[in-house]
């Protein structure tokens, strides 16, 4: 008996179940039909979406996938996205591992003072720090360049790291902290040796976190470029206002920007729910 | 855990003051500087006190925003909540089927926003959308570019197609650390389903559903890019929230004092409730352990 949730009869049990399956398929239709409808739309040429109104492609075509795929324009914006994104996940780990040991071992002068002020970040709303952000980064000659971006969303990515990676480690017991250092470990080798090795499914689960997030942003980061480092998520912005009308490249453009997330998260499937209780399960 | 006392921990944390000191407390300290000037252009600026704050709080469009941003945040954490609590319930436990719903459940929370927007920008057009075409084919009249109740419905349902998951996901992980040894005993006092849920599942979920009210709340107070795509803050300011109304202001009339004000307000309120929330939070957290 795997289901022990489930107290009834045999014979109310089996209804019950097909109950559960009726809920997650009415649910996870809900959730896929607009995507479906998004995929629907890009495979097909603009006349025929304004001309004909169908359930799927009647003439289904791949020609603005080309569109974007053979015009720099387009598919630097990819580029640029994966560059920042990877880029603020790199910095966001990287600092936040060491916070994240000390807040989880040891007690210290403000500690959870700092520890709230860092998720106030968090809670910052992007729309305040636009304009302050693009006067900082503008005076410091880094107005639209990767990194500029890439320190933008540590703003927000950092707290929520530290946070994840502090539930994580809180679970490793501390004696083996203290065995290694008996052992006659160092810090930094105990923490890269030791430490790092028994958290990794947190760090995992803290860069895909910082992935999504700076992923998905695009006030900061349209504010912060114009042309180099030009996210994708603006050129689509820019496209639909200039343009106004190509709806199947900008269907395509948006199908191809769910493909690394769903990328992203098969390999992460296992630790998703966990992460997102920021390891405090 | 018991921690050790030790201020030379404050070196670990170093790294993450600095950078955070940088990305934060700089442009925060920039809006500060604007919120208490004037400026005639070039850059002569005076001081002008509390001006501007006494201005916003007077200010009819900052308190209809506030409203707006208050009734939308409160209305999608009465759907969500309750719903995605719902779906976890119903997930598969382990096995194939638990990894497919996960899967497919994380799909919406790793599109871009903006995307989100256009997604549902095309879902809902009347001409082109399977969603509005079906509805103007049953004959209701819907059309989110003009009517606000529409506006409001398409964004809503919006927010919940978006982010139900990620309540779903937060509650789906606190079911699954129940033991199994508490549903045997549940069974054994031949409790109801309903019990059950009440004084098994509830309680031991309250700890992650508070970390989901939280994300939530801080998220759709900030809500920006999806509203801002599909009805651009319209029809007239019927889904204008606080983010959309203050990048109007700061970017689009560079009002800067009036909307460093605002933005000081703003953030002041976001903190105020998250920090209600957090301390309710760490309050379980401690109960827990």
């Amino acid at each position: 008996m795997t289901d022990l949730a489930v107290n009834a009869p045999a014979s109310r049990t089996r209804g019950r179940v097909n109950g559960k399956a009726l809920v997650m398929g009415l649910y996870l239709t809900f959730l896929l039909l607009p995507i479906y409808w998004l995929v629907n739309m890009s495979l097909k040429t603009n006349a025929e979406i304004l001309g004909t109104f169908s359930l799927w492609p009647q003439n289904p075509t791949l020609a603005n996938y080309r569109t974007i795929l053979t015009d720099p324009s387009w598919y630097m914006g990819y580029v640029n996205s994966l560059i920042f994104v990877v880029m603020n996940t790199v910095i966001s780990v990287l600092v936040a591992l060491p916070a994240a040991y000390a807040f989880s071992r040891y007690r210290f002068l403000g500690d959870k003072h700092f520890f709230f002020w860092l998720l106030t970040n968090r809670m910052a709303p992007p729309a305040v720090f636009a304009l302050p952000f693009f006067q900082l980064y503008s005076s410091v000659g880094l107005f639209d360049t990767h990194i500029a971006v890439a320190l933008a969303h540590c703003l927000f990515n950092v707290p929520l790291a530290v946070w994840i990676l502090e539930g994580f480690m809180r679970g490793v017991p501390k004696e083996i902290d203290e065995t290694a250092y008996i052992d006659g470990y160092s810090f930094p080798r105990f923490f890269v040796r030791i430490f790092m090795p028994l958290i990794s499914s947190g760090i995992g689960v803290a860069a895909f976190f910082c992935f999504m997030f700076s992923w998905v942003e695009l006030l900061l980061s349209r504010t912060l470029t114009s042309v180099e480092a030009k996210p994708i998520a603006a050129t689509m912005t820019r496209t639909v206002s200039a343009s106004g009308l190509d709806w199947g490249v900008l269907a395509a453009a948006g199908v191809l920007t769910i493909v690394p997330g769903a990328l992203v998260i098969y390999f992460v499937r296992n630790y998703i729910a966990k992460g997102f209780a920021l390891g405090r399960v | 855990m018991d921690k050790t006392p030790n201020n030379k921990a404050w070196f670990l944390v170093l790294p993450v003051a600095v950078l955070v000191a940088f990305s934060a407390v700089i442009p925060l300290m920039t809006v500060v500087n604007y919120s208490v000037q004037d400026t005639f252009g070039g850059n002569q600026f005076f001081w002008v006190g509390l001006e501007w704050y006494e201005e916003m709080l007077h200010s009819e469009r900052m308190w209809n925003a506030l409203g707006r941003q208050l009734a939308f945040s409160a209305i999608i954490l009465a759907i969500e909540v309750p719903l995605g609590v719902f779906v976890a319930l119903n997930m598969p436990k382990r096995g194939f089927w638990a990894s497919f719903c996960l899967v497919l459940m994380s799909l919406p929370l790793l599109i871009p926003w903006n995307v989100v927007g256009t997604i549902w920008q095309i879902f809902g057009r009347v001409d082109i959308g399977l969603l509005g075409h079906t509805l103007a084919a049953l004959g209701i009249e819907y059309n989110y570019t003009q009517d606000a109740v529409a506006a409001w419905v398409t964004v809503i349902v919006m927010d919940v197609w978006h982010w139900t998951s990620l309540v779903a996901l937060l509650a789906y992980a606190g079911l699954q650390s129940i033991p199994d040894a508490y549903y045997q005993a549940a069974k054994i006092d031949q409790a109801s389903r309903w019990k059950v849920f009440r004084y098994i599942q509830l309680p031991k979920m309250a700890g992650v559903l508070m970390i989901a009210i939280l994300l939530r709340f801080m998220d759709s107070f900030m809500i920006y890019t999806e509203p801002f795509v599909v009805t651009g803050g319209g029809p007239g300011n019927a889904t204008t929230f606080l983010s959309i109304d203050l990048v109007k202001m700061a970017l689009g009339q560079f009002d800067l004092g009036p909307a460093a004000a605002f933005s000081i307000m703003y953030f002041l309120v976001i903190l105020l409730i998250s920090w209600v929330f957090y301390t309710v939070m760490t309050n379980l957290d401690r109960e827990g352990r």
